[in-house]
């Protein structure tokens, strides 16, 4: 039984893993295809049909680049930096329900790796560590460019983690539990927690491409003044580590906005079908993706929509706006659960 | 002089509450992006889709020969004089007996090469040459890995005897023509 049960959590670990590495590579290039679309241009199309072979032309540049390790870096946290950045950027999935169970045979096959009662708090712990992986790399690399990107990096973590964690607050204190499948299962029937908590959501989707690094929120990259800011020094595949964990966050963090805010891998009228079983988990699954898909792209629509943030509009936004409005939003959920409902 | 209604006066002043939450601004960015999204793309696949060169391009030199094949340069230098960045520089020989078929005059350029990474495309050469040898055309200077792959020769200038090697300068002929610039 329990030997099943390992068997079972393992084969999902590698498919989430594959897949988790798929999308993401796959991200780069919907990134640069969107990019090109909202500039009028094309974007790649040389490699393979519609450029769709791209990814794999990069990955092969990135691994075959020269490595290069600046003699006054300190090399231990020089080489952990980016490991503990794409280690903690795939840890995350472990707690997202991917989809309803499938059944083989009278065989459960859960989609979730752990169902962890304290699933939230679980991603927000993992994340944070994924700010030390920032930190260490700009650190180890001996270069002021790379520190200050660390430093950008770290205090705008810490900013924006605190406004986030309200914005949850909010939302477990509507749903009463910190168990992502029962967040989600709560929202089965199109009741999705976006229609009632609209300010959390936006709180909480601002939050999270402040910590995803992406723009707006990119000032511990910016390419044009910091020179790439924490990764600056990298190169080879531990560049492409460090490139590549920032998709797969995008993609992990759209994954929670999904369950959190949009139903998850719930869509209102699908359980009326009656489906079989693993046809509905399937169904689910592809839900879910769709979901998460259409985040992904509009964090690239935003991306390439708004310029970057100064550092001091970046603070005052984080401490003077979203946080005041997060404990707004809390105490406005906590009287309605308390006095209404 | 107001030249088109285009521009904004630009005031400062304090934002307005609903314009310091950004979100309005925000929103109306996202719309001006998506728009673009559905234009049709500026881009020209270059190797395969090339675009309309302009008639007065001045690109890759050509040295012509006449309607029998002979070359047209006799190396009396003038476009070497003339050109402003002395990107020109070529050698002189005498016709022998027996070449009346490859040189059109008694003389002619035994080397000539052009500097390519020194060329400014001006088309002086081509005004200053009496013998109607040199012209600009609208070829694209290809890439090389090094900088003595730029130092073009006879070989490369030098267009080929038959009648689908020669270089067509129509264009540039009609621009003459059409400007009387020229003194040919």
């Amino acid at each position: 039984m329990d030997y099943t049960l390992l068997l079972d959590k393992a084969i999902l670990v590698v498919i989430i893993f594959l897949v988790s590495l798929g999308i993401a590579a796959y991200a780069t290039y919907g990134e640069r295809k969107v990019a090109a679309f909202l500039q009028d241009r094309i974007g790649p199309d040389r490699a393979g049909p519609f450029g769709l072979l791209q990814p794999i032309a990069d990955g092969v540049k990135m691994f075959l680049k020269e490595e290069i390790i600046p003699n006054a870096s300190d090399k231990f946290l020089f080489i952990i930096g980016p490991c503990i950045f794409m280690m903690t950027a795939l840890m995350t999935s472990a707690v997202i329900p991917w989809g309803k169970s499938f059944n083989f045979g009278g065989h459960e096959f859960s989609l979730q790796v752990a169902d962890l009662n304290v699933g939230i708090l679980y991603i927000f712990a993992v994340v944070s560590i994924g700010g030390y992986g920032i930190m260490i790399g700009g650190w180890a690399s001996n270069n002021k460019f790379a520190l200050l990107g660390a430093l950008r990096a770290s205090s705008q973590m810490i900013s924006y983690e605190l406004s986030m964690g309200m914005s949850i607050i909010a939302l477990l204190l509507f749903n009463n539990s910190l168990n992502l499948r029962d967040i989600v299962d709560a929202q089965q029937h199109g009741q999705w927690n976006v229609f009632y908590q609209p300010l959390g959501f936006l709180i909480f989707l601002i939050c999270a491409f402040a910590e995803c690094n992406r723009a707006p929120f990119d000032l511990p990259e910016s390419e044009s003044e910091l020179i790439g800011g924490y990764h600056t020094e990298f190169s080879s595949m531990k560049l492409g580590l460090f490139l590549f964990a920032e998709y797969i966050n995008m993609f992990i963090s759209s994954a929670i906005i999904a369950s959190l805010y949009f139903g998850g891998y719930h869509f209102p009228g699908i359980d009326s079908l009656d489906l079989p079983q693993n046809i509905a988990a399937i169904v689910s699954v592809a839900v879910l993706f769709a979901k998460i898909i259409f985040f992904i792209l509009f964090f690239m629509w935003v991306r390439w929509t708004l310029p970057r943030f100064r550092y001091d509009q970046l603070m005052r936004l984080g401490w003077m706006i979203l946080i005041p409005l997060s404990i707004i939003n809390v105490l406005i959920t906590g009287a309605w659960m308390t006095f209404v409902k | 002089m107001q030249l088109t209604n285009r521009s904004k006066v630009v005031v400062k002043r304090e934002l307005t509450f609903i314009e310091k939450l950004y979100l309005p601004a925000i929103l109306q960015g996202l719309s001006i992006t998506i728009k673009h999204l559905f234009r049709k793309s500026a881009t020209v696949r270059y190797p395969e889709v090339k675009r309309e060169i302009a008639p007065v391009y001045r690109g890759m030199h050509v040295l012509k020969r006449d309607e029998k094949g002979r070359e047209n340069c006799t190396a009396c230098g003038l476009c070497a004089v003339a050109c402003p960045a002395e990107a020109i520089t070529m050698e002189a020989a005498e016709r022998k007996k027996g070449e009346e078929h490859l040189y059109r005059e008694e003389k002619y350029a035994a080397k000539y090469e052009i500097n390519m990474l020194r060329c400014i495309y001006c088309g002086l050469c081509e005004e200053a040459c009496p013998k109607d040898a040199i012209y600009l055309t609208d070829r694209i200077v290809p890439s090389a890995y090094t900088r003595g792959n730029f130092v073009y020769g006879k070989d490369v200038l030098v267009e080929g005897v038959n009648p689908q090697e020669r270089v067509d300068i129509g264009k540039r002929k009609k621009m003459y023509e059409m400007t009387g610039e020229s003194t040919k």
